[in-house]
């Protein structure tokens, strides 16, 4: 069935009340299914609604959730970043390295300027050369990963003088009482949330991950709108990197290995579609929010932290599922 | 010559060109810079090569007849760790340990039924609720290594038979018995391929699914064979590996996955299904393992490798796309 067929036929579903309720349920499922989860876990445990527990939860889903709020342009525009990972670990050893050496403010700008060029190189192979953004992102994740042993050394990262400098302030610090990554975190996703949602670029995002071709019939610049999502993606994830580093002030070289399939996960959480076409921030960040808090509610009902996982699992398909039953108007798949 | 065999040619013997050419250039730049003086077509080094290219290997097979498909699977190497797990464990229950050392061939069964049942899961996901493979088998991925985490903490599980590690580190013809399940699965998946209803099918899918649905192929059931069969091959690699090594941590197989599907892709499988071949994969296996080892053999660390496989990646992405495209695509857009 088409994408069009898809739509009449759940516009046509929605015409009995029973079926509007359940396109009710669909669309705002991901809310619904926060809530609920908020509710129980503060019934099962005194401490979850406690202020401290509640900033220490999305403290550290900040790092997490800034790479998503980028992999969200990535994603709505069609493609896939599977980089994120290896390229947050390589911003993370490059600004620890760096700041020894040039102070931190330097190395702060120093290394996003190479997250950045290194962002760029996947957009102008997915944006320009049209390669496909999995295999492309695939084979980034590997080298990036050799480019961050070969700059460590194979060596952890540390800063020498940690007593001594400003550079722990993204990571420890605090502002109005707020943690900084949090308000890192919440400042980013306001404002990729407008350019998403109220700019012409954002408008853009959305066509070319909907429909390329009538995007590119539209006059719209279809490379230079992919291109751009991946830097953004960049821009995100050396923000998180900072984050980590400023964090930990020293680590592995392997510190994001994996995050770039949780980082989907939380996306797909959130309800953008891997077709494209689909999304927004502040449904990424509650799927950021809901990951987050879901493995802190478990840990404090007395489960290991590997129970997330199992949990992780069955929501995100749940949640994929009615969103796609929604939109066919059945729940089961009519392939034979 | 009829158009179009040039270019199918190309693509065909890439692979083993390539192979070819990594073979020659790491023989002679090993005449000069390896730290060994055993030279790198040594017979003992392709016999251990061709033995450390069967745990990807056998995977491998069955993610071509995935991709071939149209689909993707993403938690193979989490069914490989939860395989590897039961094989060692069941070892050490009761009423197994009282049946002596060939219980381990209770043991693979057991192993290789919890392979086909994950695999089954996940079919009948991407079956019935119609979500894509992509995602049914990311959720998988995190969902089977919770899995292999609750069966045994986070420890490691370990169990030494000697009769099943003498199995293992038998050879027989020269070759090791790895080699020989990699061997035996290439051919059994050549066969299914190219020689059956079921493999013919795959692609008919994989190439136009509206299509094969009118030409009344069942695809949900197809689907659902297909991760069963990938389900049984991650868990025969579990077998494999494991039952020499006797040990498995919770993470081990972790970003396999990426690994195979690097292999794939280098064997000339397109991610969008309906072309890709049984016998390219090897060639794309062998050529990592190549890869691997070569650079290991000129002193290069492991930064180049992963440095080097993903730009080469890249570049197969590239070439590819250029020898497919050329002339067909009028409007450029």
């Amino acid at each position: 069935m088409s994408e069009a067929a898809q739509e009449r036929s759940a516009r046509n579903a929605g015409g009995s009340s029973g079926a509007k309720v359940g396109t009710f349920l669909a669309k705002q499922g991901i809310l619904i299914a926060f809530v609920l989860f908020m509710v129980s876990f503060a019934l099962a445990s005194e401490r979850f609604l406690d202020p401290d527990n509640i900033l220490g939860v999305i403290r550290s889903s900040a790092i997490l959730g800034v790479m998503a709020l980028g992999v969200t342009f990535v994603v709505i525009s069609g493609n896939l970043d599977l980089s994120v990972g290896s390229l947050m670990s390589f911003s993370t050893i490059v600004v620890l390295d760096l700041h020894d050496t040039l102070g931190p403010a330097l190395a702060i700008l120093a290394m996003f300027g190479m997250t950045l060029a290194i962002g760029a190189v996947i957009g102008f192979l997915v944006g320009y050369l049209r390669l496909n953004s999995l295999i492309v992102t695939l084979g980034m994740l590997s080298a990036i990963h050799g480019l961050t042993l070969t700059w460590s050394g194979g060596q952890n990262m540390d800063i020498a003088d940690k007593a001594g400098t400003w550079f722990a302030v993204f990571g420890q610090g605090r502002a109005l009482g707020i943690p900084m990554p949090i308000l890192m975190f919440a400042l980013l996703a306001a404002v990729l949330g407008i350019v998403l949602a109220k700019t012409p670029f954002g408008r853009k995002v959305y066509a070319v991950g909907g429909n390329g071709t009538a995007a590119t019939f539209s006059g719209i610049r279809r490379a230079r709108t992919v291109f751009t999502c991946y830097l953004i993606s960049a821009f995100c994830v050396a923000t998180a990197g900072l984050i980590q580093a400023s964090r930990s002030m020293g680590s592995q070289n392997t510190v994001g290995q994996g995050m770039e399939l949780e980082v989907l996960a939380a996306v797909i959480l959130g309800g953008a579609s891997l077709m494209g076409g689909s999304g927004t921030i502040f449904k990424t960040v509650i799927g950021v929010l809901i990951l987050g808090f879901i493995q802190n509610g478990l840990l404090l009902i007395g489960l290991q932290f590997y129970v997330q996982f199992v949990v992780t699992w069955i929501i995100i398909i749940l949640a994929v599922w009615l969103d796609i039953a929604a939109k066919r108007g059945r729940l089961l798949s009519p392939i034979a | 010559m009829a158009p179009g065999t040039w270019s199918t040619f190309l693509r065909r013997g890439a692979i083993w060109a390539f192979i070819a050419l990594e073979l020659a250039f790491f023989s002679i730049a090993g005449e000069f810079l390896s730290v060994s003086d055993k030279a790198f077509m040594n017979w003992d080094n392709m016999l251990l090569l061709l033995k450390q290219s069967a745990p990807l290997g056998i995977i491998a097979m069955g993610m071509t007849l995935i991709m071939v498909n149209g689909n993707i699977d993403l938690s193979v190497g989490a069914i490989f760790a939860l395989a590897a797990v039961i094989l060692l464990d069941s070892m050490t229950w009761p009423f197994m340990a009282a049946m002596g050392d060939w219980s381990f061939l209770l043991a693979w069964v057991f192993a290789l039924l919890a392979g086909v049942a994950l695999g089954a899961l996940n079919g009948f996901l991407v079956w019935k609720t119609g979500v894509d493979a992509f995602i049914i088998t990311l959720g998988a991925m995190l969902g089977f290594r919770g899995l292999v985490f609750m069966y045994n903490g986070e420890n490691p599980t370990s169990h030494l038979n000697w009769t099943l590690v003498d199995f293992a580190e038998a050879q027989f013809l020269g070759l090791h018995t790895a080699t020989w399940f990699l061997l035996v699965v290439t051919a059994g998946m050549w066969w299914l391929m190219n020689r059956t209803v079921h493999g013919r099918n795959a692609y008919a899918i994989g190439d136009n699914r509206e299509a094969a649905v009118n030409a009344g192929i069942r695809v949900g059931p197809h689907m659902m064979i297909n991760f069963m069969i990938i389900g049984f091959l991650a868990a025969l690699s579990a077998v494999v590996f494991y039952s020499e090594s006797g040990s498995v941590n919770p993470n081990d197989g972790m970003l396999y996955e990426l690994w195979i599907i690097t292999a794939v892709v280098l064997g000339g499988t397109k991610l969008t299904g309906g072309s890709g071949s049984i016998i390219s994969t090897l060639g794309g296996v062998l050529a990592i393992q190549i890869l691997r080892r070569g650079l290991n053999h000129i002193g290069a660390d492991t930064s180049t490798v992963n440095l080097v496989i993903g730009l080469i990646l890249i570049a197969v992405l590239f070439l590819d796309r250029q020898l497919n495209v050329k002339g067909k695509e009028a409007l450029r857009i």
